[in-house]
């Protein structure tokens, strides 16, 4: 496949740093949407601030780059005013979960089908690496000198519990599997969310001694296992990998549509 | 009694009007006094087959209509006083991004949660400075429900028109008061439709090049152009810059393409202006008060009138300085301390003649309180 047929080459260079995973995600994105065959106009990008939400231009799809923590709420009026359009919202864990935890949680409550990313590198980025809510505790980060006193959300078990139909979790190591997921992520009829661990070398990697991009890519080899593996037992650090959550359920613009019927008496 | 003659709420006034207008899509978040508008596009928007959303939040509900008119549809928000300040963020979007889209602010007093169920108008200044950065922006207002139905089309009309988005500041007693309406007949008020671009799929469009006229042609999203929307400075094709003079560029045509077609966008109403000495400027529900004030002293053979606003943002300078012309004395009369008097001071010639006559206790002002306050303006004792 060509990718190149996917970017806006006026947008390159683009301003990740060297060893930052987003690029992986980008590219597993496009490869995703290219196996689905999906026509460029028919597909939309929202985002929000940050690294992570320069995404959006870097693709030839229709693309919305909007507030930090908003993208969701965008693109809910983007989809249930045109529901046909593919619609891929991707998020850092500070936009999607922090400033934008509330319209998160209220995206998978409705069951609209906008597929959210969430590209988890533990940090703000583009401020310059200050601890985030997916940080944890005992981090480093410039805002925790000493040491992060917040506990982090588990994004799976959040996206679950506001009613997600679909939930994945991957890193940009495994790049097979989260093509796949986001395949799945995208062909799923409903909101999903797809967490990808991805690395920032830069700030999170140097504050917390996590050595270079590679050592971090290996991190997430390590550090994770798919669900159900008994190594999980025995060390409950281990992070899961996998379909969390891939059930049916009505997805709201189909809902809307059944209210329009009676509205209208048709 | 002819079927489009109405007994309704200014509120119910607002929601047919935008319905008139060719409302597509509509996210509002529950807030006192401004709910009645939501209540009412519930039931309308989707018996027209159109969309009606309650958001989270009022954050959510601004930005959900800028996606809304992204994919081609007219749009429109409405809220109260603590619901617009959290609306500031993406008005500065929608303005950034030259997205139509319409909020309506039934102001209620403040600051903070202050008194929901009461009249004030005190966000006037908020309206035009509340985003940051520096921009232009259009509000207007109203006294009556035929003004209110009016204004609201000609809110979606500027919206199309400019690309901008277009602020309704009308306010409680206006919202909440019942009167007549006469919805007018189809076709009666010109309806202005997006303009899309004619340049053909595959070859370039610039979603960010104005035409000579300084209008700038859309596309839909899902439709033949793909482009790049952004709050950050971007050049013609919507890629985010910080080359200085396309920064300077892009800020000078926001506020130019507001400003420079001022006269446009100024809709008002004047009684008894033509001989007045004493000249009150007023709008919204206070302009009633003071209309009924000006008629009383009329009778009384003093040589008073009323300019009544209708647009507020931008503020019609010209047509403030050539109504003032011949007074002695001109009264400002709203229900804050004084937002829009500063802007009247800086209009006309003289600012020492330029006096506020104001209440700012969340009551109605009444045409006693400012006949009241004339008399000791005029020098005619207490």
């Amino acid at each position: 496949m060509d990718v190149k047929h996917y970017l806006r080459e006026r947008f390159f260079p683009h301003l990740w740093c060297p060893g930052c995973g987003h690029g992986i995600v980008l590219n597993a994105l496009i490869r995703a949407v290219d196996e689905l065959q999906i026509k460029k106009k028919e597909m939309v990008m929202v985002s929000g601030i940050g690294c992570s939400s320069r995404i959006s231009g870097y693709v030839d799809f229709h693309s919305l780059h909007t507030l930090h923590g908003r993208a969701l709420a965008f693109a809910t009026g983007v989809k249930l005013s045109k529901p046909s359009l593919n619609v891929i919202v991707p998020m850092g864990d500070g936009d999607a979960l922090a400033i934008g935890g509330n319209h998160f949680i209220h995206a998978a409550r409705r069951n609209i089908n906008i597929t959210a990313l969430v590209m988890n590198n533990r940090t703000y980025g583009m401020t310059g690496g200050q601890y985030s809510p997916l940080s944890g505790l005992g981090i480093k980060a410039t805002t925790a000198p000493y040491a992060s006193i917040d506990r982090e959300f588990d994004t799976v078990e959040l996206a679950t519990a506001a009613g997600a139909t679909f939930v994945a979790r991957s890193t940009v190591y495994h790049v097979k599997q989260l093509q796949d997921f986001l395949k799945k992520a995208i062909q799923h009829n409903g909101f999903s969310m797809v967490e990808i661990l991805t690395q920032c070398p830069t700030y999170f990697g140097r504050k917390n001694k996590k050595g270079s991009a590679v050592d971090m890519l290996q991190s997430f080899k390590d550090g994770t296992v798919p669900i159900g593996s008994e190594k999980k037992l025995e060390n409950p650090e281990l992070i899961e990998r996998g379909i969390f959550v891939d059930k049916e359920l009505p997805e709201y613009c189909e809902a809307y549509e059944k209210l329009v019927e009676i509205a209208t008496g048709k | 009694m002819p079927k489009n003659m109405l007994f309704v709420q200014g509120n119910e006034a607002c929601a047919l009007g935008a319905m008139y207008a060719g409302l597509d899509f509509y996210a509002g978040y529950p807030i006192t006094p401004s709910t009645e508008i939501a209540e009412t596009l519930a039931v309308k928007l989707p018996a027209a087959g159109k969309t009606f959303i309650q958001m989270e939040d009022e954050i959510s509900s601004m930005c959900a209509i800028i996606g809304a008119s992204l994919t081609g549809n007219k749009v429109m928000t409405a809220t109260s006083g603590p619901g617009f300040s959290l609306m500031q963020e993406s008005l500065g979007y929608a303005v950034m991004a030259e997205i139509p889209c319409v909020i309506v602010n039934v102001q209620r007093g403040g600051p903070s949660t202050g008194n929901p169920t009461h009249v004030s108008q005190g966000d006037v200044n908020q309206a035009r400075w509340g985003t940051h950065g520096d921009h232009s922006i259009v509000a207007l207002t109203a006294s009556n429900h035929q003004d209110v139905f009016r204004m609201t089309v000609e809110a979606f009309n500027i919206a199309e028109t400019y690309r901008t988005p277009v602020i309704l500041l009308f306010d409680e007693t206006v919202g909440h008061m019942r009167e007549k309406l006469i919805v007018p007949k189809d076709g009666s008020i010109p309806l202005v439709q997006r303009l899309r671009t004619r340049v053909k799929e595959g070859v370039n469009y610039h979603p960010y090049l104005p035409r000579e006229d300084g209008r700038l042609p859309m596309s839909d999203f899902g439709g033949s152009h793909r482009f790049n929307v952004t709050g950050l400075y971007h050049d013609m094709w919507g890629f985010p810059t910080d080359k200085p003079e396309v920064v300077q560029e892009l800020l000078k045509h926001l506020i130019d393409k507001i400003e420079n077609n001022a006269h446009k966008i100024t809709f008002n109403r004047s009684y008894y202006l033509e001989d007045a000495r004493t000249v009150l400027i007023s709008y919204g529900s206070a302009a009633r008060s003071a209309l009924s004030a000006v008629e009383q002293l009329r009778k009384r053979g003093q040589r008073i009138g009323l300019l009544e606003l209708n647009t507020i943002w931008p503020f019609p300078t010209q047509l403030v300085r050539e109504s003032t012309r011949n007074a002695n004395l001109i009264g400002v009369v709203e229900m804050n301390v004084g937002q829009l008097t500063q802007a009247v001071k800086l209009a006309v010639g003289k600012p020492k003649k330029v006096n506020l006559i104001n209440r700012v206790d969340c009551q109605m002002i009444t045409d006693k309180d400012i006949k009241q306050i004339l008399r000791v303006l005029q020098g005619r004792g207490v």
